[in-house]
């Protein structure tokens, strides 16, 4: 099995021009040297026009859900008479119900990555790290409650929640290949816990403006954990990465 | 409403002509448009690809009409082409692949009810229980590993728990070789039917055979193995179903009927009208198609198209949600068993069977580990609990 220092070792990498200097050599008697004076695509200008032209039609990804009983809109119209646009509210709310459930499951996979590597990492223990896969459980189920509280419907996937879970694919894949190290899996806990923290600094923000005042104590809350973890996560992957360093 | 086969004589072929900035145009909605919406987007890329690689073989096995093939199987690559697009980038492979079980499911349950020939019913009931247990294996991976619900792609109209466990859908080639429809008995309904499932069932394949690598989670990729064979299986059960008595022309017409009652049925059936002007212009390419290979059929054959398709299209596919039927098909039929071309009890299951899964699952099964005591629940597993804080 390998171990966080095997990914900084000296080995047959090809991917490089001066691994094979004869075949860079003749790559180079076809390459333009000179940029083609009269092409115009070197600034990217054509590229971003084809771009702008679908960015100017698209439709959105999608809706939020109205809620669904009477009992719930009078709920969340009584509850943000103070707000215009309750949705945005609830989108968010959605986005951080999906980030910490994905969330959860990222820390599942990083917990096998640790049980094999574990002795690499002396000054953490598996319940350091079931405790934070924890606590992201307990998000979703706060956030869920929250949701519900509004009157919305915690199971509807809105468009932020979509978006994120996009936007963390790469993290899942680092983190669940079981050729990244326990330093590799780090770092994308470390991009993901990072994007976490954030994401309730405007959660908390945002239902201040809505008057929740309760809720955004308990996000508060949620969001002191948060930066445990970034403490944690960044502190292991520093110290992993710093004495690969070291080592010969 | 039925649709008169000869009298719209369609788009000329001449006429099917695309441009790139049309074939890649606005997708569909992930989280808006309705689930069936993107069962009959995954269904048509599925017929198109089927239309496609069929050219392609024929034109392996007939020199004379090379050209005509290239010619049509231009278009209908670029038909593929544009309706596959139409599959928003959010989804996941994962996601994707929960819509393609959901076809695999919805669309195998409308064909076997409208199927007139009880053999070939059989065979579709007992392909659907597979899939529907695939479903029930995938949306285990999709809570299990990415933390996401399945039904926020299903909608609510299909049923996520265990159909025909997948660790016993493993079995040996011979017994998922059937009987072919007899091509000068069968109702053009039974035909086509066939044909609609074996390209369903054959794009399936091919997508996870596609995607499967791109996993790096060890249990998403022995899944998609394991699954990905399962739909080899089908395949090869669907396609032994049409009779390869049929003339290259014959099987030439019955591909184009078939594209045009499927793009008939979407465009009868479709709730966006952006999309269902695309089911239109399909629609009036694939008659284009039809006459144009009737006339060769004539040409060639001196026989009466008609005869072979019929005059008017069959009643459209019912893309609804087919949930009661799917559960008495569960409770009815579940513990069936191929043993050749036949169906038999659970334990008159041929020997060769058990001793190919044997082997199979002899190093472990994917598709019970991932779904170990898995129950669908709305909105992950994750949130059955209460907060305790
Ligand atoms: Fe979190
Ligand atoms: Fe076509
Ligand atoms: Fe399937
Ligand atoms: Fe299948
Ligand atoms: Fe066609």
């Amino acid at each position: 099995m390998q171990e966080s220092i095997d990914s900084t070792r000296l080995g047959t990498n090809r991917t490089g021009m001066q691994t094979s200097p004869a075949l860079s050599k003749e790559m180079m008697d076809n390459a333009q040297l000179e940029p083609n004076e009269t092409s115009a695509g070197l600034d990217g200008q054509a590229l971003a026009e084809m771009r702008a032209e679908y960015v100017r039609e698209a439709d959105p990804l999608g809706s939020i859900p109205p809620p669904a009983t009477a009992k719930g809109a009078l709920k969340s119209g009584m509850k943000m008479m103070t707000c215009s646009r309750p949705q945005a509210f609830i989108d968010k709310l959605s986005e951080r119900l999906a980030y910490e459930r994905a969330g959860t499951r990222l820390y599942e996979a990083a917990i096998t990555k640790f049980l094999e590597h574990s002795e690499e990492l002396p000054g953490a223990t598996v319940s350091d790290f079931t405790h934070i896969r924890d606590e992201e459980a307990a998000h979703a189920l706060l956030i869920k409650e929250c949701i519900e509280q509004l009157g919305a419907d915690p199971t509807a996937q809105t468009p932020s929640a979509a978006l994120v879970g996009i936007e963390t694919m790469g993290i899942l894949q680092a983190v669940t290949d079981p050729r990244t190290s326990l330093a590799h899996t780090l770092h994308a806990l470390l991009a993901a816990e990072l994007v976490d923290e954030a994401g309730w600094e405007t959660l908390i923000a945002l239902a201040e403006n809505m008057g929740q005042k309760d809720m955004a104590a308990r996000f508060r809350e949620a969001e002191q954990h948060e930066q445990e973890h970034i403490f944690k996560v960044r502190g292991w992957y520093e110290s992993l990465t710093l004495e690969s360093g070291q080592l010969v | 409403m039925t649709l008169a086969l000869f009298e719209d004589r369609g788009t000329p072929l001449d006429r099917q002509r695309f441009t790139w900035r049309e074939l890649v145009g606005k997708p569909i909605s992930k989280l808006d448009d309705d689930a069936f919406t993107r069962v009959r987007v995954i269904l048509m890329n599925g017929i198109e690809n089927e239309a496609m690689r069929f050219l392609h073989a024929a034109a392996r096995f007939n020199g004379e009409l090379r050209v005509p093939f290239a010619e049509v199987r231009r278009v209908e690559h670029h038909q593929a082409t544009m309706v596959n697009w139409l599959l928003g980038p959010d989804h996941s492979p994962l996601e994707t692949t929960i819509g393609y079980e959901q076809v695999a499911i919805e669309v195998t349950a409308a064909l076997a009810q409208q199927e007139p020939d009880a053999y070939l019913a059989q065979n579709y009931r007992f392909g659907l229980l597979e899939d529907f247990d695939h479903m029930y294996r995938y949306s285990a991976l999709m809570d299990r590993l990415e933390g996401k619900d399945s039904n926020n792609i299903l909608q609510s109209y299909t049923d996520v728990m265990p159909g025909r466990p997948t660790v016993v859908e493993h079995r040996a080639p011979e017994n998922d070789v059937r009987r072919p429809f007899d091509r000068r008995t069968a109702a053009p309904i039974t035909k086509m039917n066939a044909l609609t499932l074996t390209a369903s069932e054959q794009q399936t394949h091919n997508y996870y055979l596609n995607i499967g690598p791109l996993f790096a989670d060890p249990v998403a990729r022995q899944l998609y193995a394991e699954i990905a064979s399962i739909e080899q299986q089908h395949v090869t059960q669907y396609e032994s179903l049409l009779d390869p008595s049929q003339s290259l022309l014959e099987n030439w017409l019955l591909h184009e009927a078939t594209e045009v009652y499927n793009y008939h049925s979407c465009v009868e059936t479709e709730t966006n009208p952006r999309i269902k002007a695309i089911w239109e212009r399909m629609l009036s390419y694939e008659l284009g198609h039809l006459h144009m290979v009737a006339e060769l059929f004539k040409q060639y054959e001196r026989r009466d198209p008609q005869e072979l398709v019929g005059e008017r299209l069959p009643t459209p596919i019912a893309f609804e949600s087919q949930r009661d039927f799917v559960r008495e098909t569960l409770a009815r039929e579940v513990d069936l068993r191929p043993s050749g071309a036949d169906f038999v009890s659970l334990e008159e299951e041929p020997q060769s069977s058990l001793d190919y899964r044997n082997h199979m699952n002899s190093e472990g099964s994917p598709s019970e580990i991932v779904a170990d005591g898995y129950a669908w629940h709305p909105g992950t597993e994750l949130t059955r609990q209460a907060a305790n804080f």
